[in-house]
């Protein structure tokens, strides 16, 4: 209770005390105010500055991995783009070399069919002769007036039969020779379908080359956009590769799906030949860490063999090997890969009649009888199975190599850009933290100012005074408190 | 990563290397076949069979009988070290189950009840094995008897051994006054207990036979 009440300066009136102490240590505030000012400023900056400088560097640093990231990016995505381009022209080389080799004797062969054409179809356009001159006598004589005559009757129907079979023998002759000309516009038929089949083949021949030729207009947009270095094809390499990487890295879940059912399915036959009571590390058996060593081969054999078929390109060193040693890498890798598989398929039987034979014990362990085991062809059924997937598994694990080459190129991309992401979203973060380091430096100080309103309105209202007296006047309220 | 991957994992492997036998399991059978006792002695293969079912390859078991006398050898009736291979591991498992029937099928009484030399047997067969894991089960009533002769009062070793009694039969005096059989329960457990023993464990309910080998959380 002293203790307590020994800062009184009047016991018996504390609030007198308080103000009083107030008051003395108001006035100890304020002499003391510029070296306090200066003290929280600097502790300010004291904070701040590093993290601004740390801030800036960071900045600087995501700058820098953002430009070597769009570096590899562009460059590796032009690579790409080149051989692209090699191969669509490749493509397009031997579309042009099979389909248009033989453009000339088809035209050839166009050309005289339409020759042959125009030539019937000039025979077509022959008028059939017209009727002799004789004609016109006839007529004359048609018109002259019997009489009753019956010479002039007898002559004129002589004439008339005359010009009857005349007329018969002429219009015979006109039908003939206007089935011959049917007969020519017959043979007309497979000569149009023929061109017309030959200028159809034309045209489609003609659109693949056109539909090919705006692929590789395409491809070489692109190209440019990449030479050209521009953020619209960076833009789009960072999606695809984003896309790459989410489309890879869920392929690859599924095959190291099918990776642990195949550690199943050999993990237990494996202990018959390595042991089962060996443990590498205090939960690790060996003859597990053996069925891994075994998939694991089998997915390296698998690599082997896309690299040697070149359908991956993660070792240089097999892309620059010749043909021959090629070829010797693929058989090499393929023949390694189907006497895995068939250990494999050898292990799941192995499992099955491992897992019988305990069975069996603890059956007869069992003091209940048991159901007997299903026998015949269904119960075979499982065993079957089993080898077949130890067979099938390693070949299906052989193809992982295609989505692993994605995955490592599209994780360069993907990393690099969350990696500038992060690096950025610090450097934000420190540029926060010194803002706030130093705006809470001056609300101290404001807050300093305001414990010591009193003496500093004191202050305020004496130097207003003096500046009456001097004639001047700052109406400037601020003014003082920054005094 | 390579550069702290390599030693981690050669590491592992030698660690992995010195204890082979660090994982195995090893357990020893201990039979009563003292007295009135040794009617229950064919209840023991439900125990065997279990064990025969639940251990390992390159786990051990042994069974052996609890006599006048039973520090000896001679009172081992089976044991194996189960083969690494599961396949020869099996074949074995099926020659102990002959051997212990045929043992158990036809026991007969012995006058007097030395388990503490039963106890001392198995911890030395225990030990040789050099297994992680040690276990001895004592298939009996816990009522010693031993004759003039016989000395067996003075400390023994269990050190990092689980001994679980099983089927530990009320006897008439028990019958009369329970506190009998508790206090027996409780001056083995404090006998086994004084002598290092990592556990020790009471299983009266044959069903239950899967509470052998779940060690007991002290944390």
């Amino acid at each position: 209770m002293t203790t307590s009440l020994s800062w009184m300066i009047w016991p018996e009136n504390p609030a007198l005390s308080a103000l009083v102490l107030a008051l003395v240590a108001m006035a100890f505030l304020y002499a003391a105010r510029r070296p306090v000012h200066e003290l929280l400023a600097a502790l300010g900056g004291l904070v701040g500055a590093p993290l601004r400088v740390a801030a800036r560097w960071l900045v600087s640093t995501a700058a820098e991995m953002k430009s070597r990231n769009k570096a590899v990016l562009l460059a590796h995505a032009r690579v790409e783009a080149e051989s692209r381009i090699e191969r669509e022209f490749e493509r397009l080389a031997a579309m042009v070399r099979r389909d248009l080799q033989g453009y000339p004797t088809l035209q050839r062969k166009l050309l005289d069919e339409i020759t042959r054409i125009e030539e019937d179809y000039r025979k077509c356009g022959e008028v059939p002769p017209p009727p002799p001159d004789w004609v016109e006598a006839v007529t004359a004589m048609a018109n002259v007036r019997t009489g009753g005559g019956e010479m002039v009757q007898k002559i004129l129907g002589e004439i008339k039969s005359s010009i009857d079979s005349i007329h018969d023998r002429a219009l015979k002759e006109y039908r003939r020779s206007y089935e011959s000309r049917h007969r020519i516009l017959e043979g007309f038929m497979p000569f149009w379908r023929s061109v017309d089949r030959n200028l159809a083949e034309v045209n489609k021949k003609l659109a693949d080359l056109q539909e090919s030729a705006a692929a590789v207009d395409a491809q070489m947009a692109k190209y440019e956009g990449i030479v050209a270095r521009t953020d619209k094809a960076e833009h789009a390499l960072t999606v695809s590769a984003f896309t790459q990487f989410a489309i890879a890295f869920l392929v690859m879940a599924v095959a190291a799906g099918g990776a642990f059912i195949n550690f199943k399915l050999i993990a237990l036959p494996m202990s018959e030949m390595v042991g089962a009571g060996d443990y590498l590390t205090s939960s690790l058996r060996t003859s597990e860490v053996a069925a891994l060593v075994i998939i694991f081969v089998e997915a390296s054999m698998g690599l082997f063999l896309m690299e040697a078929l070149r359908i991956t390109h993660l070792f240089p060193r097999i892309a620059t090997l010749s043909e021959r040693m090629r070829r010797r890498m693929m058989w090499i890798a393929l023949a390694l890969l189907v006497t895995l598989a068939g250990v494999e398929a050898a292990l799941a039987l192995m499992r099955d009649v491992l897992i019988a034979d305990k069975q069996a014990l603890l059956q007869s362990l069992a003091a209940a009888p048991q159901a007997a085991a299903t026998d015949g062809w269904v119960g075979r059924i499982p065993t079957a199975g089993q080898m077949l997937l130890g067979f099938i598994l390693p070949f299906a694990l052989a193809f992982v190599a295609i989505p692993l080459e994605s995955l490592i190129h599209s994780t360069r991309t993907v990393g690099g850009v969350l990696l500038a992401a992060l690096v950025g979203a610090l450097a934000l973060a420190l540029r926060l933290a010194s803002s706030i380091a130093r705006r809470m430096a001056r609300v101290l100080i404001t807050l300093y100012d305001v414990v010591i309103v009193l003496p500093l309105l004191v202050e305020h209202l004496a130097r207003k005074g003096f500046n009456l007296r001097r004639g001047t006047v700052h109406v400037d309220d601020s003014a003082w408190r920054r005094s | 990563m390579i550069r702290w991957m390599l030693p981690a994992l050669l590491g592992a492997l030698l660690a992995g290397c010195g204890d082979p036998r660090g994982h195995a399991h090893a357990v020893y059978v201990l039979v009563d076949t003292s007295g009135t006792y040794a009617q229950e002695a064919a209840k023991a293969q439900v125990i065997v069979n279990y064990l025969l079912g639940t251990l390992q390859p390159g786990d051990s078991l042994a069974l052996a009988r609890v006599e006048s006398r039973s520090f000896s050898e001679k009172d081992i009736i089976a044991k194996a070290t189960f083969d690494k291979r599961p396949s020869q591991a099996n074949a074995q498992k099926r020659a102990f189950r002959d051997t212990t029937s045929g043992f158990l099928g036809g026991v007969k009484g012995s006058r007097h009840t030395d388990i503490t030399g039963g106890l001392l047997q198995g911890a030395e067969f225990l030990n040789e094995t050099g297994a992680g894991t040690k276990t001895l089960i004592v298939f009996s009533d816990m009522q010693e008897e031993l004759d003039k002769v016989t000395v067996r009062d003075f400390p023994i070793n269990l050190k990092n051994i689980r001994v679980v009694a099983v089927n530990v039969v009320k006897l008439k005096t028990d019958n009369i006054d329970p506190r009998r059989y508790f206090g027996r329960l409780e001056a083995w457990q404090k006998r086994v207990e004084g002598a290092g023993a990592a556990e020790w464990r009471v299983i009266n309910d044959l069903e239950r036979l899967d509470s052998i080998f779940r060690t007991t959380d002290r944390s």
